[in-house]
């Protein structure tokens, strides 16, 4: 039987269509939702196997500049320079998109409210006390502890640190100035965890501790998120529906490389930011261009009603369509 | 023809003849093992050449490092690099060396001795991950509130003063030293069996107490190995990634305090490396230089330190 069994095999895979092997690597973000639309498609396509390895933003564009996948994954899409390097040109193709949350330990107090001002400040090391006049302000009704505030942050290049950063120095010119943005930044204070789960750690250890990180992290591990101020002055906190709102009120322009950076609807959540693959423009092998697009194509479907369940948020209707017509020119 | 030389005769009479492959294949092993060295240094430098371009020397005296600025120098995690590992040695040395002395007196019975010791040299075993862990959650909150209580008692002694992190230059310290006990335990402990018997019995016959014995005559003679047994725990501990990139807090920033974040070469290198491109790559390289560069003369150091007293105590072996 064991002898038979790879002769089995072989047989089958002749008989359908040849199985047929997709890796890509990139953000460690959005390996999750990836990694499962792999599983479910393989389910319902046996033929095609998905392996998605999350390396890191960073690393995922040197790869596929380098031709060495199928496809990469980047938080932070590619910048016009990289794209010309790509050997095969680059079509940028947003996949899911999560929100980036202020998530804090202060055991009695729940719903924390941050000001744009406020948020800014703790992290330029400004504000350091919880009853900071600032951070008063905007939760009249909530006593605070004058404790000082620990601050944490991502001490690994991220992409969630770019998305972070990136809103902050567009509502704060101060720090925009002083920090910048990037996907390693020096922040002025605070001490730095490794990784989503390393963050994590810092904030449950400590009580007093805030510290940004993705939103399906927070709510995995049951932590208390800061509602945050909007363009438009609102409170809102981070949920599904407030960062549909963020992700519906930007224009996607040509060529689908854009970040609801501040958005202005009033319910939108203003960290949100989508995450993309990176397709070649041409693939020479005809039957991994059908597989990759037949997988792009579920997951721009039918997947994205796998996001909520992992902390993501679905594309829009619209994003989808242009997603789709952008597949559309790849050959 | 005598009995001895006839057995050797006997011994060699086979004569072989072609190629010594053995010789072979230890020489290649050893020029193997300096070419590695020597490619890990080419490749290291060669990447690094921008950064050294760039900043030159004066990247060793920067203070700042700012990836999305293009800033980069090294002097805070130059500094977090010396400062935990040193201190991990001083906190290290004295009950490693005490261990050893313990172990090498009979002062329990032999199986008690050889139970310690295995348990002691267990330590070494431990990969640094799950010490990590274990200074997560035990560690961390005891320098915390160490650090507390300092800070509120001196709040104008610069290395006490607040505010007090768990994650900290010291959390790091504490646990580098006992990663890096069992290394200056065994060691030490090796050297002082060696030191000959009639040295001991010597002493006593003269009329020296235990202590006198321990102080006056065998440590001395033990010297080289308890140096030599410093400097390989200082290499490990200035090496020491995955622990102390969990403990320390990971901060580009300078300070006095024991009690606040740092950073090492090496955590910088293990938390940069993964999402870093143009001149940052360049400077981590950079960075790594320096790191390689430090281990190698503390080696050498070391080297040179052990001679000296080999030499120096030659005499009463």
């Amino acid at each position: 039987m064991r002898i038979l069994l790879p002769f089995v095999t072989a047989l089958a895979a002749a008989v359908s269509v040849q199985a047929q092997q997709l890796s890509g690597t990139g953000a460690t973000f959005p390996a999750p939702i990836y990694q499962r639309w792999s599983v479910e498609y393989n389910k319902q396509v046996p033929s095609i196997q998905v392996n998605y390895q999350s390396v890191g933003s960073g690393a995922g564009v040197k790869n596929f500049l380098q031709g060495v996948v199928d496809f990469g994954a980047s938080d932070a899409a590619m910048t016009d320079e990289e794209m010309t390097k790509s050997p095969c040109g680059a079509v940028l193709i947003p996949a899911t998109a999560g929100s980036v949350v202020l998530a804090y330990n202060l055991p009695e107090v729940k719903n924390l409210r941050l000001s744009r001002e406020a948020m800014a400040g703790i992290y330029l090391g400004k504000i350091t006390k919880w009853n900071d006049p600032a951070i008063v302000a905007a939760n009249p009704d909530t006593p605070l502890p004058a404790t000082p505030i620990n601050v944490a942050y991502r001490s690994d290049g991220s992409g969630t640190t770019f998305v972070f950063t990136q809103h902050l120095a567009a509502i704060s010119p101060e720090f925009d100035e002083q920090v910048g943005f990037d996907k390693s930044v020096t922040f002025p204070v605070g001490i730095g965890g490794k990784g989503n789960e390393g963050v994590t750690a810092l904030i449950k250890q400590t009580p007093g501790t805030i510290g940004y990180i993705e939103f399906g992290y927070a709510e995995q591990n049951g932590l208390s998120c800061a509602a945050l101020e909007n363009k438009s002055g609102q409170f809102v906190a981070p949920t599904p529906e407030s960062g549909a709102a963020a992700l519906a009120s930007v224009e996607m322009p040509e060529n689908l490389r854009v970040w609801p950076v501040d958005p202005a609807a009033p319910e939108a959540y203003p960290i949100t930011s989508f995450t993309w693959l990176l397709l070649y423009k041409k693939y020479d092998d005809a039957a991994k261009l059908k597989a990759l697009k037949d997988f792009i194509t579920y997951g721009l479907t039918e997947g994205q009603s796998l996001a909520t369940g992992l902390g993501y948020i679905p594309l829009p209707e619209s994003v989808v369509a242009k997603a789709n017509a952008a597949l559309g020119t790849i050959e | 023809m005598s009995a001895p030389a006839a057995a050797k005769d006997a011994l060699t009479a086979p004569v072989r003849t072609g190629p010594d492959y053995f010789l072979w294949l230890c020489g290649a092993a050893s020029v193997g093992a300096i070419f590695v060295l020597g490619w890990i240094f080419f490749e290291i430098f060669q990447e690094a050449i921008p950064a050294l371009k760039e900043f030159g020397a004066k990247f060793l005296t920067n203070a700042t490092w700012q990836p999305n600025r293009d800033r980069f120098g090294v002097l805070p995690f130059l500094v977090g690099t010396a400062a935990t590992s040193l201190i991990a040695l001083l906190i290290a040395l004295p009950p490693g060396l005490a261990i050893a002395i313990f172990l090498n007196e009979d002062f329990l019975p032999k199986p008690a001795r050889q139970f310690i010791r295995f348990v002691v040299e267990l330590l070494a075993a431990i990969p640094s991950v799950v010490y990590g862990l274990w200074g997560i959650f035990v560690v961390i909150p005891l320098i915390q509130q160490l650090g507390s209580w300092c800070a509120e008692r001196f709040p104008n002694v610069p290395l006490l003063a607040g505010p007090a992190y768990g994650n900290s230059l010291l959390t790091a310290s504490v646990v580098l030293a006992l990663m890096i006990l069992p290394t200056i335990t065994a060691i030490s402990r090796s050297s002082l069996v060696a030191v000959p018997r009639t040295l001991r019995e010597g002493s006593y016959a003269l009329g020296a107490t235990r202590w006198e014995a321990i102080f006056g005559v065998i440590l001395p003679t033990a010297a080289p190995g308890i140096v030599a047994a410093t400097i390989l725990a200082l290499g490990r501990a200035m090496g020491e990634t995955m622990a102390v990139a969990m403990l320390i807090g990971n901060s580009p920033r300078l300070s006095w305090s024991l009690f606040s974040p740092s950073g090492t070469l090496a955590s910088l290198l293990a938390n940069q490396f993964g999402e870093a491109s143009g001149l940052q790559v360049s400077a981590l390289m950079y960075a790594a230089l320096v790191l390689v560069a430090l281990t190698l003369a503390v080696n050498f150091a070391g080297e040179a330190v052990l001679r000296y007293t080999e030499k120096r105590t030659a005499g009463i072996r």
